[in-house]
């Protein structure tokens, strides 16, 4: 269920304009991996390219190689729908359907595609899906009930249950905690930590506490400046980067020194 | 507003403050000058509102009533169109069953296409193209009714025989292709496509700018979920667009309920018969075409009963929008307004 991506020498561009430059990086399986980095720098709009919803933007492309246990996602022939399928992605903001009841919400990327799942497996799915966000028991009593209704912070853990529902090999967070409070800050963070054995994680936050709380493996992303693409600084194991990086730039930004 | 008139205040205990004090406090102290000026520009907007349709409303009911009280002798002595012992329900009940076969054959014809031009312009269009498209189908409801109308009857007509004769042949088991298909192409049919690309514009230019308002969110959570285009389009964009859509096609059908002109000019009219058979010559009237047909040489109480006929319209066009509305409604918990 988790699966090692290997990027090798990827340049992102909108149109004409190179956002980020030359990132090579092993992210491995059952392991959560975080990008810290001034805002700009780039560390979303890699992540984005780790599924090929990058160039879901108009003019967006990228070229360079993004390989899931070897097969290139970007190579001929590959249809981004089914990478999209194996690369899970949950999003800054938490945006369950808000038409679609939580019950349907766990399963709306499962019945895509005119996939038929009859009603006992779509039930035990559901229940282990929300089990596995952590939102069970808040929600068992009220499956029918539109998903908008939840708090922002079981909002969020109703779009991770939504994503491991469709059993990726892969689950992306741009920013998961970045519009909750603390409590449920942490909720999430528990739940990254259980889901690790089942997955593999990659992180984007601008909080450098998370980072390290959450993360075994940390990549540090920076800007030189406007209109310069955002590159990989270096990457480490966490604790490493946060102790004693090899690099100036990083111990400046992990420390809250800058220039 | 303010929270000065909220319920936590303690109570004064001769019971309930006054209405001058309690709207003062409601108006409170932040609107001064032109916010003050402002209120009353926007709540007399309102106010014109409810008074144009009360005066519309009062109008029709008071010229109808003559025509609601006076007898079946009287009626068909004074209306030529009204047979020997036909009450005024008997002969309006037609008319608006005419109205709402060839309106409801209009949208139904209509809002597929109309959603599947939005969707077009919206979602799949390169832009360059979206903009071109989105300002021809303005241009389409720009043309005058009287144009449709020409059109209808001179380059439609002639053109759907062929269609019609053949609906008519092979489903002729079907209730609305039943019966003797005209051989003008001057039937109810014409009218409902000619209604239908009148109404298409309306319907397609709101359809598309509320799917072009669906949170982008939305979509790249279906995206990412490993929806094609067409699944992003029928999980995020279809059910956002719903209640805009609805919206839309009332809009539509109001304009093809009172539609005049164009009906008048095509359709060969038929009284007094409730009928399906929509390829048949002399079966439908609509009440807009009728008033129109009849209006010029209508006096005394044949007017009243016009304006009887006109009230009619009223009342449908306003269920009409009552139900619309209803069916936004229902699911309102779902709408992700909250």
């Amino acid at each position: 269920m988790a699966q090692r991506i290997d990027v090798k020498d990827v340049n992102i561009y909108y149109g004409d304009f190179l956002a980020v430059e030359g990132v090579s990086m092993t992210i491995e399986p059952r392991s959560v991996t975080a990008f810290i980095g001034p805002s700009g720098c780039g560390k979303s709009t890699f992540i984005r390219t780790l599924n090929r919803m990058h160039e879901v933007i108009p003019g967006a492309y990228v070229d360079g190689s993004v390989e899931l246990e070897g097969v290139d996602l970007y190579g001929p022939g590959v249809d981004p729908v089914a990478v999209r399928r194996n690369i899970g992605m949950v999003f800054q903001r938490p945006n369950p359907f808000p038409t679609m009841s939580i019950r349907d919400n766990v399963l709306a990327g499962v019945k895509l595609n005119n996939r038929r799942i009859s009603k006992s497996d779509a039930d035990d799915l559901v229940e282990s899906s929300l089990r596995g966000a952590n939102l069970w028991n808040e929600v068992k009593d009220r499956l029918e009930k539109p998903g908008s209704g939840l708090s922002g912070g079981q909002q969020q853990r109703l779009c991770i249950a939504r994503t491991i529902a469709v059993k990726p090999q892969v689950v992306l967070m741009d920013e998961p905690c970045s519009a909750l409070d603390p409590i449920s800050t942490l909720a999430i963070e528990d739940l990254i930590q259980e889901m690790k054995k089942d997955y593999t994680i990659v992180i984007v936050t601008h909080n450098m506490q998370q980072a390290a709380r959450v993360s075994d493996r940390t990549a540090f992303f920076n800007i030189a400046g406007t209109g310069k693409p955002g590159k990989l600084i270096e990457m480490d194991d966490t604790a490493t980067i946060f102790s004693s990086p090899s690099e100036q730039a990083t111990e400046d930004y992990v420390s809250g020194r800058f220039g | 507003m303010t929270t000065t008139d909220s319920p936590q205040l303690p109570a004064t205990p001769k019971g309930p403050p006054s209405r001058a004090t309690a709207r003062r406090r409601r108006s409170g102290d932040t609107e001064r000058g032109f916010s003050r000026v402002f209120r009353w520009i926007a709540t007399g907007a309102g106010a014109l509102i409810l008074a144009t349709l009360a005066a519309v409303a009062l109008f029709l009911l008071l010229r109808a009533w003559p025509a609601i009280t006076a007898s079946e002798e009287e009626l068909s002595s004074a209306v030529g169109r009204y047979p020997e012992g036909t009450s005024l329900l008997e002969f309006i009940g037609p008319l608006i069953f005419g109205t709402l076969l060839a309106a409801v054959l209009a949208l139904a014809l209509a809002t597929p296409v109309a959603m599947g031009i939005g969707l077009f312009i919206s979602h799949y269009a390169p832009r360059r193209l979206a903009q071109v498209l989105g300002y021809l189908v303005d241009l389409l409801a720009a043309i005058p009714s009287v144009v449709y109308g020409l059109w209808g009857f001179l380059v439609l007509a002639p053109v759907v025989k062929p269609v019609w004769f053949w609906l008519g042949d092979n489903f002729g088991w079907f209730p609305l292709f039943a019966g003797d298909v005209s051989a003008t192409g001057k039937v109810l049919a014409t009218v409902s496509v000619v209604l239908a690309v009148m109404i298409l514009p309306i319907i397609t230019a709101v359809s598309r700018e509320v799917f072009l308002q669906t949170p982008k969110l939305h979509e790249e959570a279906a995206l990412a979920l490993g929806a094609t285009r067409w699944e992003m389009v029928r999980t995020a964009v279809l059910p956002f667009g719903r209640s805009g859509v609805i919206s839309a096609a009332m809009l539509g059908l109001g304009r093809a309920l009172g539609e005049t002109m164009a009906v008048l000019m095509i359709i060969s009219p038929g009284f007094l018969v409730y009928s399906l058979q929509i390829l048949a010559g002399a079966q439908h009237q609509t009440i807009a075409a009728y008033i129109a047909l009849d209006f010029a040489e209508a006096t005394g109480l044949a007017v009243n009963a016009l304006i009887a006929t006109g009230l009619a319209l009223f009342l449908i066009t306003m269920a009409v929008n009552m139900i619309a509305r209803a069916i936004v409604a229902r699911r309102k918990e779902f709408s992700g307004a909250n």
